[in-house]
């Protein structure tokens, strides 16, 4: 079963719930953890694991051969993106802004623009005990997360069995990563805050997951701040609420160091177990 | 020598525009007949992406040594700039045109 | 006229609750302009009328037209996005998928694909309630925040700056260290970082700053909920040293600013310990920095 851990802004404590799901059902059973948040990876930092592999990343990108090149400017016409462009005598291409449609290489008339493997980030697989860590990393100055999010849920499904919990860190927001990150998934938590802005992000997150016609549930971070316009949301919607997770200034504390906090607050604790309840008849129910 | 200037308008008394990618203007400034020539690049407005390498090749085209600008180009812009041998001046964003040029002839700003 | 522009790299540091208040303080004379269009949710705290809309149009998309398609399956083939698939015996794209890069219409041999420009969103001016105007957007689903729509917003705040002969421009920056945020930071006079003492409050911090670096931009920052992790605090305060950026003032972990937002209210409107005094000062030391 894939379960993907997304909300509509930042902030709201996806990397929190990620981590601490993870590490806490990977005491009695495997799990692979994955960060999807390419641009911003921030779920290694509350892991401690071993490196067990690590690879450099690709997308494919045209290179321009000078001389097979009769200058004749196919290449940066059809590029909607411009990625290539002609200089005079020259042909550049500006890998970060490819998207790799391959319109340039394959409209050329004298195949003078191969499409080579240019890297692109980096994939890093730990392990420590039951728990499997994937992260993905997008070099700065590159600009397209999706393929990245793409070959990281590939690999996952290359080295893991179908049977093995996925969690995945999607990135925040609604646009494209977004929906790589979730389109897979067999269920969807979207975090929030009790707060307005939360619950002004929430509803469109819900939009986008409705749309994507993707099962999801709500998980309440920072319980007891703000108001309760999330929770009747919820139930005037009919969407399920699977855990309140406490205000508490500890876990705040506790999550700048970049420590696990289910072991440390027991509270904690009980709202994972009600999450992990949940999915549990969710398996049974037939999701797989 | 031709100069040229990331501009909001299309006079001397114009302001500067800070940006590169997406400078309302060009004006090309040719020291030897002391003519002052204006290029659109409104269109830039058009672009999601890649305004920058896009606009740098338009500079290529109007053939100026010399670039005065704000903040100074990212980094895919500055690479055709550099190929296309142009010399980048920044820090004249908050300048009139006029202004820009008199910083430039007196060495105040910085090389790119 | 000075333009501010207030980013962050990670999310839910109160950006957006510091951007609003410096707003409310600097009144009639600001023009606020939303660029964290992801999560704009600026609005819920100025109250904007939404008196003009406007349609928003940014990249392609593909579309078959069904008359003149032989379904020879020619787009289908060259199209590296899996965009393309038969669906009742007819090629259909899906627009989710659909990257509007043209390929599949250049090689059309019947010119059945006609590239339709997308309408992903729509972009105001509003009245606030602070006696200004902003420009903001609201982006459709799977739609990208683009460097276009930033530069839009951007633009308008600036026209309607001049115009109105306003001192200021306070721009919510977007996130993270893409196009839209390279668009947000284009053209600014001074940067306000807004960070929190955590491991990944001060990761996102330096990997935001090597931008504004890039562009050689004055910058400040605002250290958030400070004492929650003295450690890290010490941290970024030396990180502001070395890097020669102004640092601003250290907000201490408050739930003041919680409950001014439930309220609809910045912290300027609501507070009554010294929150208030400390983003006034702020406010004040800002401008000081830039005139």
């Amino acid at each position: 079963m894939k379960i993907a851990i997304a909300s509509g802004k930042g902030g709201t404590g996806k990397t929190t719930l990620s981590v601490n799901l993870s590490a806490y059902l990977a005491e009695d059973e495997e799990i692979v953890l994955s960060d999807l948040d390419v641009e911003e990876p921030n779920s290694g930092l509350f892991i401690n694991a071993r490196m067990v592999h690590e690879e450099e990343k690709y997308k494919m990108v045209p290179e321009w051969k000078e001389d097979q090149c009769t200058l004749c400017g196919i290449c940066q016409e059809v590029c909607n993106f411009h990625a290539v462009i002609q200089l005079g005598e020259m042909i550049m291409v500006f890998p970060e802004l490819c998207h790799g449609c391959y319109a340039c290489s394959e409209l050329c008339p004298t195949d003078a623009l191969p499409m080579i493997p240019k890297k692109m980030g980096m994939l890093k697989h730990l392990q420590n005990d039951k728990l499997s860590f994937i992260e993905s990393r997008l070099d700065v100055g590159e600009e397209q997360a999706v393929p990245l999010i793409k070959q990281s849920q590939d690999y996952i499904d290359e080295h893991f069995t179908d049977d093995i919990l996925r969690i995945y860190d999607s990135p925040p927001g609604t646009s494209c990563p977004v929906i790589e990150a979730t389109k897979d998934a067999d269920f969807v938590i979207l975090v929030t805050e009790p707060t307005p802005f939360g619950l002004h992000d929430l509803k469109i997150a819900v939009e986008t997951m409705k749309e994507l016609k993707k099962p999801f549930g709500v998980v309440v971070n920072r319980h007891g701040i703000g108001n309760d316009g999330v929770l009747r949301y919820c139930e005037d919607k009919d969407i399920p609420v699977l855990a309140k997770i406490p205000n508490d200034r500890k876990i705040a504390e506790l999550y700048s160091e970049g420590k696990l906090i289910y072991n440390e607050v027991p509270e904690v604790k009980q709202e994972l177990d009600k999450i992990i309840a949940y999915l549990r008849t969710l398996k049974q129910g037939g999701v797989q | 020598m031709k100069i040229a200037f990331t501009t909001k308008g299309t006079e001397w008394d114009s302001m500067m525009d800070p940006r590169f990618g997406r400078t309302e203007f060009f004006l090309i400034y040719d020291e030897e007949n002391d003519e002052l020539k204006p290029h659109d690049n409104r269109s830039s407005s058009n672009d999601a992406h890649g305004a920058g390498p896009k606009t740098a090749q338009v500079l290529f085209g109007l053939d100026p040594k010399v670039l005065i600008t704000g903040n100074g180009p990212g980094g895919n812009a500055a690479s055709v700039l550099k190929k296309a041998r142009i010399d980048i001046y920044v820090g004249a964003g908050d300048m009139t045109v006029k202004e820009a040029w008199e910083a430039y002839k007196e060495g105040k700003l910085k090389k790119f | 006229m000075k333009e501010i522009v207030v980013i962050s790299g990670k999310g839910g540091t109160g950006k957006t609750s510091i951007t609003a208040s410096f707003a409310f303080l600097g009144g009639a004379d600001v023009i606020v302009a939303d660029c964290d269009v992801d999560a704009a949710d600026m609005h819920l705290l100025l109250q904007p009328d939404f008196a003009r809309g406007e349609d928003f149009y940014s990249g392609e998309l593909a579309k078959i037209h069904p008359d003149n398609c032989t379904q020879c399956g020619k787009c289908a083939e060259v199209c590296r996005f899996e965009a393309i698939s038969v669906i009742d015996g007819m090629h259909t794209v899906d627009p989710l998928s659909c990257e509007g890069c043209g390929y599949c219409a250049r090689i059309c041999p019947t010119n059945a694909i006609e590239n339709l420009s997308m309408n992903v969103g729509k972009w105001y001016i509003s009245s606030i309630k602070t006696g200004s105007l902003m420009v903001h957007a609201r982006l459709g689903i799977g739609a990208d925040n683009s460097g276009k729509l930033v530069a839009k917003v951007k633009n308008e705040a600036k026209r309607l700056a001049e115009e109105t002969n306003k001192d200021y421009i306070i721009v919510d920056g977007s996130p993270g260290i893409g196009c839209p945020v390279v668009s947000s930071l284009s053209g600014a006079s001074f940067v306000v970082l807004v960070t929190e003492p955590s491991v990944s409050g001060l990761h996102d911090l330096k990997r935001v700053y090597e931008l504004v670096k890039k562009f050689n931009l004055k910058a400040g920052c605002i250290i958030n909920k400070s004492d929650i992790n003295e450690k890290v605090t010490q941290e970024i305060e030396a990180f502001l040293r070395e890097e020669n950026i102004l640092h601003i003032v250290n907000l201490p972990y408050d739930e003041q600013f919680t409950k001014a937002m439930t309220n609809g209210q910045t912290i300027i409107e609501s507070d009554t310990n010294g929150l208030k005094q400390m983003i006034v000062d702020s406010w004040s030391k800002i401008k000081l920095t830039i005139n």
